[in-house]
């Protein structure tokens, strides 16, 4: 099917505002309901984003590639075993289990205790991750290390929540945690990659005390801005000794979009 | 005092806490927190206990300790002994019945509301049936007033949610237009910013604020940052017409959003001072959602349902003009398939409206969650018949900033064909001027842009 009858639906005359969004307007209307093909559009996405949950993350090619790029990594697991396990019972998405924990405290005999800590989990959506991760990180790497930051060797960690992050940089004794996750996936963006920041992570942490960058994929946020985003929470909370809420993310608005002055034809 | 024998097996649930969430439907998060009922008749028993409980009692046994927590605080100071006494000497089994009476009216629901306490409310929705928690809700009407009037009988309202994932003004403009011109946003036009970046929610209020007076809609706005950061965005002389906070029901969950009653009541009198409330002074709106304290590790063993209704008791005491259960948002881990967030929704509803809040629900699922669009239409049409006061406007169920489902424009003009629900009565008014909808308060069939936003469409082509 890919187009209605038009004798029997009612087309929304205000298409030219899908330029502006990705999101779902100007459907039109059969009846007050929804037209069989934005149905059954709809229906197809949720059943693309349902497949990409279940599809699990290939680390030993994630490692592989980050390893070309001459950076260190470390394969951790939660004491989530299986994926089935990690939808339910987010509180093992937290925890490393007995191998990685004694993986970590190996790791830390050969360097100094580094100041950030870098953490890649597969989170919701492995598809994130696959296509994200890499590129931000070669990104972000040479800007970190500009400042003179010593970095851990990357923490790659399967079946991994956010949280996971507090308990990987207690182990390093790391003053910051960089953990990229992939996202819940949405019905028109299955590949969202979020970013959480926290200054002195330990285990008890709560969310009240993390930043988060969101929606980084192609209709999302941008590297660049996802890069400057978290270069300015980076360098506030090493100056300030604290991240979180009270740590307000002041990056100018207008700064981080390509035009000068946002535009908006309801007003301009 | 909580024991009984059923099918030649004692149980004995020791506290009024335990008691509770072994009585509780099951849900995945109780069984995730080691609280829920191990088999089903160990759920059952708990339930023929519970009915057999004085609601006296919720006075005397407090769930989470009173020392420790400033919400039982809120909730044992500001318990209104004259409204409770109507209904002091029942037990919980026996207050289901009273609400299912007729003596149980639309006055003698409200004069009772402040003597309720939020865990008298969860106890008896446990031994309610979905049927039940409909009909007692129906019966309750709270409204409440900003720019226009929310609650009032036969009507719905809706929150226009005009996301976008990186809050780029034209793309929130699109999203709105089209959500206006489907008739959606009395309740509020409330945007969900991709950050807590304070320069991006001041840009955003402003907006909202220009698009409001421009179009002169009789509506309000909200930019659903942080409280903190709206305090800031006022200070700095930001429009702010509501003030948004996430809450939970316990003073650690409420910690770990960053929040405190304190915060709160600083919030709220800093836009009561901003007096930009044409028609009334309830500026706050409040977003909950089961699981929420247990997500933050902070339910000290109370069911998630019973610390969704204590989050009820925050709400109540800062007058909101909104109250949203964010019902499937929070995903399996919570509330597992449709069957678990339909039963959710309607129990939030319900001990809401009960304690007398303004009580709309987010319908809503997330991608990793057993459930679809069939059961968001259960719930919908579950929730207006119980007279929900609003629900999601978000073009085509699909919010691309926040990567959920949740209910559109066209699931509200659903529910005004099949149950005569009609807009709050000043935004009524503005689409039937601009001829967005006809006199029979449905859209017009031509799908013409009205006058009024012509010359923005105009310019685009």
């Amino acid at each position: 099917m890919t187009t209605d009858n038009s004798s029997l639906t009612a087309e929304d005359s205000w298409h030219s505002l899908k330029q502006f969004t990705s999101a779902r307007i100007a459907l039109g209307r059969a009846g007050f309901s929804l037209p069989t093909k934005a149905n059954l559009d709809f229906q197809l996405a949720h059943a693309l984003a349902r497949d990409a949950v279940n599809i699990p993350l290939d680390f030993g090619k994630l490692e592989q590639a980050l390893n070309a790029l001459g950076y260190k990594t470390l394969p951790l697991q939660t004491q989530a075993e299986s994926h089935q396990i990690y939808l339910q019972r987010p509180d093992k998405g937290r925890l490393l289990n007995l191998a990685s924990m004694e993986s970590i405290q190996c790791a830390t005999q050969q360097i100094e205790p580094p100041d950030i800590v870098v953490i890649v989990a597969d989170g919701l959506s492995s598809n994130a991750i696959e296509k994200h991760a890499v590129q931000f990180l070669e990104l972000l790497f040479p800007r970190l290390r500009r400042f003179g930051y010593l970095l851990s060797p990357i923490a790659l960690v399967k079946y991994g929540r956010v949280a996971i992050g507090d308990p990987v940089a207690e182990l390093f004794s790391a003053r910051m945690c960089i953990v990229l996750i992939g996202e819940r996936p949405g019905l028109s963006s299955p590949d969202s990659m979020g970013i959480y920041f926290t200054y002195q992570a330990k285990t008890g942490s709560t969310d009240a005390d993390r930043n988060c960058i969101s929606n980084i994929h192609k209709n999302g946020l941008s590297y660049g801005q996802a890069l400057e985003k978290l270069l300015f929470l980076v360098s506030e909370s090493d100056r300030l000794q604290f991240s979180g809420v009270h740590l307000k993310d002041e990056t100018s608005h207008t700064s981080l979009d390509k035009r000068n002055k946002p535009t908006n034809f309801l007003l301009d | 005092m909580y024991k009984t024998q059923l099918d030649n097996v004692v149980y004995d649930f020791k506290t009024l806490r335990n008691l509770m969430a072994k009585a509780s439907p099951a849900r995945s998060g109780d069984y995730l927190a080691g609280l829920g009922a191990i088999n089903n008749l160990e759920r059952v028993a708990a339930q023929w206990v519970l009915a057999d409980i004085p609601l006296q009692q919720f006075l005397n046994e407090a769930l989470i300790p009173y020392e420790q927590d400033e919400v039982t605080r809120l909730i044992i100071d500001e318990h209104d002994e004259t409204a409770f006494a109507a209904i002091s000497h029942l037990t919980i089994g026996d207050f289901r019945n009273w609400l299912l009476s007729e003596q149980a009216s639309t006055e003698a629901l409200t004069q009772i509301a402040q003597g309720l306490t939020p865990e008298m409310a969860a106890a008896v929705s446990k031994i309610m049936r979905i049927q039940d928690l409909i009909l007692v809700a129906k019966k309750c009407r709270v409204i409440t007033r900003f720019r226009n009037t929310i609650g009032l009988k036969n009507r719905l309202s809706t929150r226009l949610q005009p996301n976008h994932p990186t809050d780029d003004p034209a793309g929130i403009a699109a999203s709105l237009l089209d959500g206006l011109l489907y008739g959606s946003g009395d309740a509020v036009i409330g945007i969900n910013p991709a950050s807590d970046n304070l320069e991006a929610t001041r840009v955003l209020i402003q907006m909202l604020h220009d698009i409001i007076e421009r179009y002169q809609i009789p509506t309000q706005s909200c930019v659903l940052a942080h409280v903190t950061t709206t305090v800031k965005a006022i200070e700095q002389g930001a429009p702010v017409d509501l003030v948004f906070q996430s809450i939970a029901g316990t003073q650690k969950a409420n910690n770990s959003f960053g929040i405190n009653l304190n915060l709160l009541q600083e919030a709220r009198q800093a836009a009561l001072e901003l007096n930009r409330g044409t028609i009334g002074t309830n500026c706050m709106y409040f977003e909950t959602g089961q699981g929420s304290a247990l997500s933050a590790n902070a339910h000290g063993g109370v069911d998630q349902q019973t610390c969704e209704a204590r989050a009820y008791a925050v709400a109540r005491k800062f007058k909101p003009l909104l109250v949203n259960t964010v019902v499937g948002f929070i995903g399996p881990e919570y509330l597992y398939d449709g069957k678990q967030i339909i039963r959710a929704g309607l129990e939030d509803h319900f001990c809401g409206k009960l304690l007398g809040l303004p009580m709309g629900c987010d319908i809503c699922y997330t991608n990793h969650a057993e459930a679809d669009q069939d059961d968001m239409d259960m719930l919908l049409t579950q929730f207006a018949v119980a007279g929900g006061s609003f629900i999601m406007g978000v073009p085509g169920a699909d919010d691309v900033m926040l990567n959920y489902q949740s209910t559109s424009f066209h699931d509200a003009l659903y529910l005004r064909q099949v149950l005569g629900l009609r807009a709050a009565p000043e935004f009524e008014q503005w689409l039937q001027k601009h001829r967005i909808f006809g006199e029979e308060n449905h859209l017009l069939p031509s799908g013409e842009v009205p006058d009024v936003f012509k010359p923005a469409l105009q310019k685009l082509s």
